[in-house]
C-alpha cells in the first residue's frame, strides 16, 4: 500500500519524529511570568507551556507533558518558532499554522508568503487526519491561553 | 475467587483454531464485517467500545417499522398493541438472558451509564444520607463513578474505593477492610473495560451482604463474555447496554429487585409512568414503567432481544471459549513486539488486552493501526483512575468479539511490527 506509506510518512516525518525523541525546550521556565496548562479531555494529553514576556517580546519559552507525537513535536517545534517573537507575531503564526493543518499547505500558498511557518510546514501531513488536528493545535491553545493570561487551564474542547 | 471462574470459560490453549460455531458463517452474518477500511479488510477490534450488528438485528429493527410499528401502552388500536406485545417479549427475553426472576424487574434504559444513574438519582436519594459510605473499585468506568460522586455531594455521602493490585484485580481484603455498617451500597463492574479483568462478583456480593450494603453491578463488559444469572451471582442491581452485546445502541437494561425498585421513588416524570394524574397530584405506575417515562426506544428494544437470542443461539459458553483461544494467542503473539508492555495481567481475563508500547504514544499507534485497516482504541478508555493507577496517560486497546479471528490477531502483530518500523 504506497498511498499509506505515503501518508504517513507525510504525518510521521523525520523532523517529527526527532522532536518526539528529544523535544527542545521540554522543561519549566525559571523567571516565567505566564503559563497556562492545556487539556485534550478526549485522549488525557496535556501540555504545560511556560513564557516568559518583556516588552511586548517572548523572551523565553518552554513546556512540559504528556502527548502523542504529534502534540510533544509540535509544542517543541512551537517553542523553537517563537523564541523572541513578539506577541502580534506569535499570534499570525498561530493562525497560519492552524490554517495549514486544518485547510493544507495549498491554501497557504500565497498566506504562506505573509506568514513564513518554516519548520512548522512539517506538520502539514496531520490535515489528511483530522482527528488528529486537536494534537497538533494543543501546545497553539495552550500559548494563546498564557499569552492571554487566562486563569484557568485551557481544553481543545 | 474461584467463584468468578465459574462464569467464563477457563482459559484453553491456543492450539484450538476454530470456534464450536461456523465462524464463516456467522461472520457473514454481520454485513459491515465485510467492508474494506482504507484499502484494507476490516479488522474490528474495539469491541469493548461497541460491538457490530448482525443482519438479525438489523432485520428486528426493519420490520418493527415495517409491520409493527406504533406508539406503546397507549393505543387500543392493533398496531399500538402489536408494538407493546413485542417489547414486553423483549423484556421477558432480557429476563430469560439473566435469569431474573421477574420481566417486571427489567427496566429498559439507554444503556448501562442511564441504568447507574437511575439507581443513584432513585434509589440513591431515598436511602443515603449524610455520613453513608458507597463503594467502588479502582477499575470502574467513569459511569460507574460519576453519578457516585454526584450522589455524595448532594446527600453528604462519602465515596470510597477498593484498591487493585498489580496485575489489575480487586485486592478483596482491601475491600472487605473498607466495608462499614455505614456503606449502604458496592458498585463494582463484573468485568472491567480497561484491564480485562473479570471481577469476583459473587465473592464480593456476599462480603457486602454481609456488612449490609447492597450490590449494582456494572454488567457492560459482562454480558458479552459471559454467562450472567443474577440470582446465582445474588445481587441487587444489574446494568448492561445493548451496544456491547451486538444490540442496538441507545437500548439496555437495568435488573433490579422487585421489592427494591417498588420501594424506590420515580426518576423522570412523564407519560408512561403514571396511575392517575390531576393537576394537583399523580400517582405513579408499578415498576417497571414507573421507571419508563416517555415514548421509549420501542424498535431498540425488538433489536436488543433479536441481539440476545443470535449470541443465546450460538451459545454463551461457545462464545466466551473462542474469545479465550483470541486472548490466549493475542498475549502470547503480542508478547514479541519489542517494547510491548501489558496493562492488565489478571488470570482471569476477558477477550481485552490494554498494553502500551515503550516511546510511543497510543494515539500513534491508534492512527497508524487504522490506516491498515485496524481499528482499536487508543486512549483512557473512560477509566482515567486506571491509567493514574498504573502510572500511564493511556494504552493501546485491542478487544475481541465472537467474530474475531485469529488472522486479525496476527494482522495486528503486524501492524505493530509496523507502527516500530516508522518510529525507528
Amino acid at each position: 500500500m504506497p498511498a499509506e506509506r505515503d501518508e504517513l510518512r507525510d504525518l510521521y516525518q523525520e523532523v517529527i519524529l526527532d522532536h518526539n525523541r528529544h523535544p527542545r525546550n521540554f522543561r519549566a521556565l525559571p523567571g516565567a511570568n505566564r503559563a497556562a496548562v492545556g487539556h485534550n479531555p478526549l485522549c488525557g494529553d496535556r501540555v504545560q507551556v511556560f513564557l516568559q514576556v518583556a516588552d511586548d517580546r517572548i523572551q523565553g519559552i518552554s513546556f512540559e507533558g504528556s502527548g502523542c507525537a504529534i502534540s510533544t513535536a509540535s509544542a517543541s517545534l512551537m517553542t523553537e518558532a517563537l523564541k523572541g517573537k513578539t506577541v502580534a507575531e506569535a499570534n499570525e503564526l498561530f493562525a497560519g499554522f492552524h490554517e495549514l493543518v486544518t485547510k493544507g499547505p495549498s491554501s497557504t500558498g500565497e498566506a504562506g508568503d505573509a506568514v513564513p511557518l518554516g519548520k512548522l510546514a512539517v506538520l502539514a501531513g496531520v490535515r489528511e487526519f483530522p482527528i488528529r488536528v486537536k494534537c497538533a493545535t494543543l501546545a497553539w491553545h495552550t500559548l494563546a491561553a498564557a499569552l492571554e493570561q487566562k486563569d484557568h487551564p485551557v481544553s481543545t474542547e | 475467587m474461584s467463584t468468578a471462574s465459574a462464569v467464563i470459560a477457563e482459559p484453553v490453549k491456543a492450539e484450538k483454531t476454530a470456534p464450536d460455531y461456523d465462524l464463516a458463517r456467522v461472520r457473514a452474518d454481520f454485513p459491515i464485517l465485510s467492508r474494506e477500511v482504507n484499502g484494507h479488510p476490516l479488522v474490528y477490534l474495539d469491541n469493548a467500545a461497541s460491538t457490530q450488528k448482525p443482519r438479525a438485528v438489523l432485520d428486528a429493527i426493519a420490520s418493527c417499522y415495517n409491520e409493527s410499528y406504533a406508539n406503546v401502552e397507549r393505543g387500543v388500536h392493533t398496531l399500538s398493541q402489536r408494538a407493546t406485545e413485542l417489547r414486553e417479549e423483549a423484556r421477558e427475553t432480557v429476563r430469560r438472558f439473566l435469569n431474573a426472576p421477574s420481566a417486571q424487574e427489567i427496566v429498559f434504559v439507554r444503556g448501562t451509564t442511564e441504568a447507574i444513574n437511575l439507581v443513584a438519582a432513585s434509589w440513591g436519594r431515598k436511602n443515603v444520607g449524610p455520613g453513608d459510605e458507597i463503594l467502588i473499585t479502582g477499575l470502574e468506568h467513569h459511569s460507574n463513578i460519576v453519578p457516585w460522586q454526584m450522589l455524595c455531594e448532594a446527600t453528604g455521602a462519602v465515596l470510597r474505593a477498593a484498591p487493585l493490585d498489580d496485575r489489575g484485580e480487586i485486592i478483596l481484603e482491601e475491600l472487605e477492610r473498607l466495608l462499614s455498617p455505614r456503606t449502604r451500597l458496592v458498585a463494582v463492574a463484573h468485568v472491567s473495560n480497561s484491564l480485562g479483568t473479570v471481577c469476583p462478583v459473587h465473592e464480593i456480593t456476599r462480603l457486602a451482604h454481609a456488612h449490609g450494603a447492597l450490590v449494582l453491578i456494572d454488567g457492560a463488559q459482562g454480558v458479552p463474555h459471559c454467562t450472567v444469572d443474577v440470582q446465582a451471582i445474588g445481587c441487587d442491581f444489574y446494568a448492561f447496554s445493548g451496544h456491547k452485546v451486538y444490540g442496538p445502541s441507545g437500548i439496555g437494561a437495568l435488573w433490579g429487585r422487585a421489592e427494591l425498585l417498588a420501594a424506590m421513588p420515580p426518576w423522570q416524570g412523564g407519560g408512561g409512568m403514571v396511575g392517575v394524574v390531576t393537576l394537583e397530584k399523580t400517582t405513579y405506575a408499578e415498576p417497571p414503567h414507573r421507571f419508563e417515562a416517555g415514548t421509549p426506544f420501542i424498535e431498540g428494544a425488538m433489536g436488543l432481544a433479536a441481539a440476545l437470542d443470535y449470541i443465546t443461539a450460538l451459545g454463551l459458553p461457545a462464545i466466551a471459549a473462542w474469545e479465550q483461544t483470541l486472548l490466549a494467542s493475542a498475549t502470547e503473539r503480542l508478547a514479541e513486539v519489542p517494547g510491548l508492555r501489558f496493562v492488565g495481567t489478571a488470570p482471569h481475563k476477558a477477550a481485552v488486552l490494554s498494553f502500551v508500547l515503550d516511546r510511543i504514544h497510543p494515539h500513534d499507534v491508534g492512527t497508524i493501526l487504522d490506516r491498515r485497516g485496524i481499528a482499536v482504541r487508543a486512549g483512557h478508555h473512560c477509566a482515567q483512575p486506571v491509567m493514574q493507577r498504573f502510572g500511564v496517560p493511556a494504552t493501546t486497546r485491542a478487544s475481541f468479539g465472537l467474530y474475531n479471528q485469529l488472522a486479525e490477531v496476527d494482522a495486528l502483530v503486524d501492524g505493530l511490527l509496523y507502527v516500530r518500523e516508522i518510529f525507528g
